[in-house]
């Protein structure tokens, strides 16, 4: 024992330091490189997920311009912009169908991110699409994947904002059926709507009374 | 390690593939084999995604082997082992969307593995490099393989299709429930059933053999 113990010397501290400190800084220089290299492919995907989303929550759109907020109302975005933003769809005619309205929450796992479709002159909620989520796969992620639950979205009134209720509880237009199994992903996805109507809806009002008024005084 | 008994790399390369398959007989890795394999491409996708951070990670391993001190070396592995992971998770971001959101927040957990770690510390501390990418290789071969398995089962019986092309046309009704996570358990407990069926035939099969001569050797010594 004694004589593989002078053998096998431990190694000084600062051998251990530096080894994992040189990993750890070969692993950043990696992992710095080929982020670089896929980002902008990366934010390519998203941006056309978004784009699909759009046209899908916005049943009909045909062409869609991004606005962002400015006072108490809206303005539409030329370039690029940091400001949160939302999307008003237009079908062929080029009429207002309606807003897509991006929103996100911590939900069971970490962040849902959801867009959804918003018909201001109906006052309803016409479609719902998950962009990002991590909820657990075979429970969670039936916020996406059971077309039950997503098909409640298609058609919601939302004058008197939302509800979860649990399976058999339903009584009212505006309540939501949660899933058994991921209430709190679907409780979740039904409070990121709420919200998001709470942040945009007002903005929207006046954005839409003021294209109005601009409507009226081009047209003596 | 004596030298002549050493197998060669062929042999290494085999060995994971069947007899030592880390999912039918090392019965490694169960997360991913059972969560990601309602499909056969998903199990396919999980099982490259695995071969590219098993095989990657055992050449730096072994490469490093003499350079990295026996009291760090399981911090070490798993820096290398997560920095694979993330890499593997951007490119498949980047190059099939699809897919990587198929398997979703699997991709990350291939750090857990307890199969890359396992060859780290078993095989590649301890091989050349040859050696350890043959072992890698034929390990990672044999995951994908099970992994295809399983998830080509699933795929057949609950939506009727094998890497997306429909089998059996209109009239088949899928077995949904192979496609949640109780089917998973299901296709992996009859392919582990296979498997052990298997094994223990070669055994008995090899137990008669030396049966049969020992028995032979100890009439002939009774003879003389």
């Amino acid at each position: 024992m004694d004589a593989q113990q002078h053998t096998e010397r431990e190694p000084s501290a600062f051998r251990m330091i530096a080894t994992l400190g040189v990993a750890g800084f070969l692993a950043g220089v990696i992992l710095v490189s080929i982020f670089q290299w896929t980002k902008p492919m990366i934010d390519q995907h998203r941006a056309d997920a978004l784009e699909a989303a759009i046209f899908e929550v916005l049943e009909g759109a045909h062409t869609y311009t991004t606005l962002r907020v400015e006072g108490e109302s809206l303005a539409i975005v030329e370039g690029e912009t940091d400001q949160p933003t939302i999307y008003a769809g237009k079908d062929s005619t080029g009429t207002l169908i309606g807003f897509a309205i991006p929103n996100e929450a911590t939900g069971y796992q970490d962040i849902i991110s959801v867009l959804f479709g918003y018909d201001p002159v109906a006052k309803k909620v016409v479609g719902m699409e998950v962009l990002e989520s991590k909820e657990t796969p075979g429970l969670g992620d039936k916020i996406y994947k059971d077309d039950d639950f997503v098909a409640q979205f298609a058609d919601l009134a939302v004058a008197q904002g939302i509800q979860a209720v649990k399976p058999g509880e339903k009584t009212a237009e505006n309540q939501v059926i949660t899933i058994t199994g991921a209430t709190i992903s679907s409780a979740t996805v039904v409070d990121i709507i709420n919200n998001g109507l709470a942040e945009w809806q007002s903005r929207i009002d006046n954005y839409l009374a003021e294209s109005e008024t601009m409507a009226q005084n081009d047209t003596p | 390690m004596s030298e002549q008994q050493r197998p060669s790399s062929a042999e290494e390369f085999l060995k994971g593939l069947w007899r030592e398959n880390p999912v039918f007989v090392a019965v490694l890795g169960m997360c991913p084999a059972l969560a990601v394999t309602n499909s056969a491409i998903n199990g396919l996708a999980m099982g490259l995604a695995t071969t590219f951070v098993l095989v990657s990670s055992s050449i730096l391993v072994s490469l490093l082997r003499n350079a990295i001190p026996k009291q760090v070396r399981i911090t070490a592995y798993i820096v290398i082992i997560a920095t694979f992971v993330t890499v593997v998770d951007l490119l498949l971001a980047a190059f099939t969307p699809t897919i990587h959101k198929a398997l979703g927040a699997f991709i990350a957990l291939i750090v857990v593995n307890c199969l890359i770690l396992g060859r780290q510390e078993s095989f590649a501390s301890k091989n050349k490099v040859g050696m350890a990418i043959a072992d890698a290789a034929g390990m990672s071969g044999g995951f994908t393989f099970a992994l295809v398995c399983i998830g080509g089962i699933r795929e057949i019986l609950g939506s009727g299709s094998l890497f997306g092309l429909s089998l059996f046309g209109e009239g088949f009704e899928p077995w949904v429930i192979m496609i949640l996570p109780p089917g998973g358990f299901f296709a992996l407990g009859f392919l582990l059933l296979f498997f052990n069926w298997l094994t223990n035939r070669r055994k008995q099969k090899q137990q008669a053999n030396i049966d049969y001569e020992t028995v032979g050797g100890n009439l002939l010594n009774d003879k003389s």
